[in-house]
């Protein structure tokens, strides 16, 4: 396997996307979003169709950059960095590699709208208040050559704002991808007023009609393509974790330095000292597990569950960890709605429950450890 | 290295291990019974345990990474995990381990001169010669620049006069490599001398200190009046707190895991099997499976942290972070693994043999080699930048 740093490739992107994104996205960026009372940017989601980032999972034949996982993780700490808004997991990362498993002209053509910019998706997997995909009980019920969707999802990241739907839903002898249009006739979407402003939607199936042709992949069996997706989806929201945790740490560290109690700066005293380290070093622990995840994804996918279900843990714990202690060492201005931290917080929280939390990748990981 | 280099230097490997490790050294063991310190005074276990030593050695294999010409096989890092994983493939235990491979070896090549590393470097990676680690004083713990043992020039030689403590197996050893003071007037960091002192002149005493595991790797050593020959100096009179800084940092990784010495590897998931009710406390297994992530976890950063090292970026303070994570990690291990003997794990013999003594053993990880406390406080200043 590579090794666990970054190639001069990646690093040159990670160069390239910092300094677009200090100038495009800054967490500004979020607060006026959130302030607008909107969820998306679509001229900022142009641009990043236009640097090949939409498209860094899809084929140069479909007219992507096709950089791979370890890239889309890298993007994915950029994004995280400054809490940029944007549906780059689920449109450019989840959507992309649930379509890669499939080899139809209408996956292929999907694929070339995601790398163009073309279109947004949304997940509609969860249904309850924790993420369960074998658990989904939204109904396809068979009927002619096609298939009745009845029933409700939670939580569908991005699905306000989103074109298309990856829908999970329980079929006769399993559980079946479905990948419809958000518009089609019986879907009633709901946005959430969500604690991180940003987009997820509750969406109601009515006795939604669905073809063959709707299906990714084959009936009764939708985590041959999902599984992939999610993995994917998880790898690269662990590493926009940690890009939250490092950016949450930066601010955390420079008010250390600056800040005066006591006639000297706070950082001077033995005690932020030493939680400041203690961070620090949790989020060095975690960038390996990232950088790992993203590294097993890209050369051995089929074996990257324990990879990608470790970062996830990781990422959680870390994050939690950065902006807890972000809005302890600034004392009360970290209590205060002018000021970002706040924003990581919120936006930590969101993105710990979302494809997974701390209790599920734990399981998976004990899973395949033998516990 | 291509993919075919590397595939025909595996096949080689398996081949020559294949025809030349002993049955006997196939069963995996590296507990403190199965290690191989080596030394001038060093009883083998068994014919088997000394022509391994010995096979190994000729191949330069006791120290892979080492130069040719000091007792190494010169291998770079991707030659030498092939190395490491075709032992492990057949279960061949580690022919030698010590301090001289861990701490000073990495130390000679970086300060010593050319005769020095061709003197002091092929014993040790034969094993002829055993090495301790003279740094602690009774004053000069986490301030170990305080350290007070003075080594009065005295025409061609020093006359050394002090005391260390925590020597790690200084009774056992044939040479000590030491800091001592060589100007008392100088700021406390610049007048110390890195110094290699044979444990055999005349006044130099060692005795062991019995700890709470039952056991005494560690001693008290004891310098009275003791001529050192100044040619023993490793790099400039004054100036080995530069030498003990780099020979910390790899005490350090050493001790994080990075060594397979002091940190050798009960499975916390085997013990947990083995208990009957291990895994049915659902405390005990939430509490374990964390612990399997941050270990997972703290074991692919010290990979990250060698593929930095070998790309010519260097660890530097970073080693201290490290050092903290995988020593408080194996104190949790330890405690995990005594819940989940319960009962079976309190007595010094029996079910999981030798479990308790490992268990307080390991308390003294995040203190040896700098406090866990020291350590964070390295990362605060050198890493993160905070104010002194």
């Amino acid at each position: 396997m590579s090794t666990l740093l970054l190639t001069e490739d990646e690093t040159m992107l990670q160069d390239a996307a910092r300094g677009f994104l200090d100038g495009a996205a800054p967490v500004s960026h979020l607060r006026k979003l959130r302030d607008t009372g909107q969820t998306h940017d679509a001229k900022l989601w142009a641009e990043m169709a236009q640097m090949g980032w939409t498209g860094v999972l899809v084929p140069e034949a479909a007219g992507g950059s096709d950089m791979g996982h370890a890239a889309a993780c890298v993007l994915a700490g950029e994004l995280g960095k400054t809490l940029v808004t944007s549906p780059f997991i689920s449109t450019a990362v989840i959507a992309a590699t649930a379509l890669r498993q499939v080899a139809t002209d209408r996956a292929r053509d999907a694929l070339a709208s995601i790398a163009a910019g073309d279109v947004i998706y949304g997940l509609a997997v969860d249904e309850g208040h924790k993420h369960d995909p074998e658990g989904a009980q939204l109904a396809a019920r068979a009927e002619g050559n096609g298939f009745r969707l009845s029933g409700t999802k939670g939580f569908v990241v991005d699905g306000g704002n989103a074109d298309r739907l990856l829908v999970l839903a329980k079929t006769d002898a399993g559980l079946t991808l479905f990948d419809l249009p958000a518009d089609r006739e019986g879907i009633t979407r709901t946005g959430q007023n969500m604690v991180d402003a940003r987009d997820a939607a509750t969406v109601q199936f009515d006795n939604v009609q669905a073809t063959g042709d709707d299906v990714l992949g084959a009936v009764d069996d939708a985590m041959t393509v999902l599984r992939p997706a999610l993995e994917a989806g998880q790898a690269a929201l662990s590493a926009e974790m940690l890009g939250l945790s490092a950016g949450a740490f930066a601010m955390t560290v420079g008010y250390l330095k600056e800040r005066k109690q006591f006639g000297v700066e706070i950082g001077r005293f033995q005690a932020l000292q030493h939680r400041a380290a203690h961070l620090w070093s949790e989020t060095e622990i975690t960038l390996s597990a990232v950088r790992h995840a993203g590294r097993k994804l890209d050369e051995d996918p089929a074996n990257a569950t324990l990879a990608v279900s470790l970062a996830k843990a990781r990422a959680t714990q870390t994050a939690k960890l950065a902006v807890i202690e972000g809005v302890q060492m600034h004392g009360g201005i970290g209590m205060t709605d002018d000021f970002d931290m706040g924003f990581f917080m919120k936006r930590a929280r969101v993105a710990t429950e979302w494809l997974g939390d701390y209790g599920y990748h734990a399981a998976k990981v004990a899973a395949a450890r033998g516990f | 290295m291509s993919e075919d280099a590397s595939e025909t230097f595996r096949t080689e490997v398996r081949t020559w291990l294949e025809e030349n490790c002993p049955h006997e050294m196939r069963d995996g063991a590296s507990g403190e019974d199965a290690i191989v310190w080596g030394g001038r005074n060093w009883k083998f276990t068994s014919d088997a345990q000394k022509l391994w030593l010995d096979r190994m050695a000729d191949k330069g294999w006791t120290v892979p990474n080492w130069p040719v010409e000091y007792g190494g096989a010169g291998l770079d890092r991707a030659h030498h995990k092939i190395l490491i994983e075709e032992m492990r493939e057949i279960g061949a235990r580690v022919p030698l381990q010590s301090f001289g491979i861990w701490m000073l070896g990495p130390a000679l090549l970086a300060f010593g001169s050319h005769e020095q590393k061709l003197q002091y470097l092929p014993p040790i990676a034969r094993g002829e010669v055993r090495w301790c680690q003279g740094y602690s004083e009774p004053g000069a713990g986490s301030d170990l620049a305080s350290v007070q043992t003075k080594a009065d020039s005295d025409g061609d030689h020093y006359i050394v006069n002090g005391q260390k403590i925590w020597t790690s197996y200084a009774d056992k050893a044939d040479c000590i490599f030491a800091l001592v003071r060589t100007d008392r007037d100088a700021p406390k960091h610049l007048g110390i001398t890195f110094l290699l002192i044979d444990m055999e002149t005349p006044g130099v005493t060692t005795k062991p200190i019995r700890l709470i595991s039952g056991k005494s790797p560690f001693c008290e050593t004891f310098f009275d009046d003791v001529r050192v020959p100044k040619a023993n100096v490793v790099g400039t009179e004054n100036r080995g707190w530069d030498v003990a800084k780099h020979l910390l940092t790899h005490e350090r990784e050493m001790i994080s895991g990075g060594g397979q010495g002091l940190l050798g590897g009960r499975a916390l998931g085997a013990i947990l099997s083995a208990q009957e009710n291990g895994l049915s406390d659902p405390v005990l297994r939430t509490e374990a499976m964390a612990c399997e992530i941050d270990a997972l976890a703290v074991a692919l950063t010290l990979e990250r942290y060698k593929d930095q090292a070998e790309s010519g970026g260097g660890v530097g303070d970073a080693s201290a972070m490290l050092k903290y994570a995988g020593t408080e990690l194996n104190k949790r291990r330890h405690e995990l693994m005594m819940s989940a003997g319960g009962a079976d794990a309190l007595t010094w013999d029996g079910k999981h043999d030798g479990l308790a003594s490992d268990w307080l053993r390991t308390k003294a990880n995040s203190i040896e080699g700098g406090t866990s406390e020291v350590m964070l406080s390295i990362i605060s200043r050198r890493v993160l930048g905070l104010p002194a």
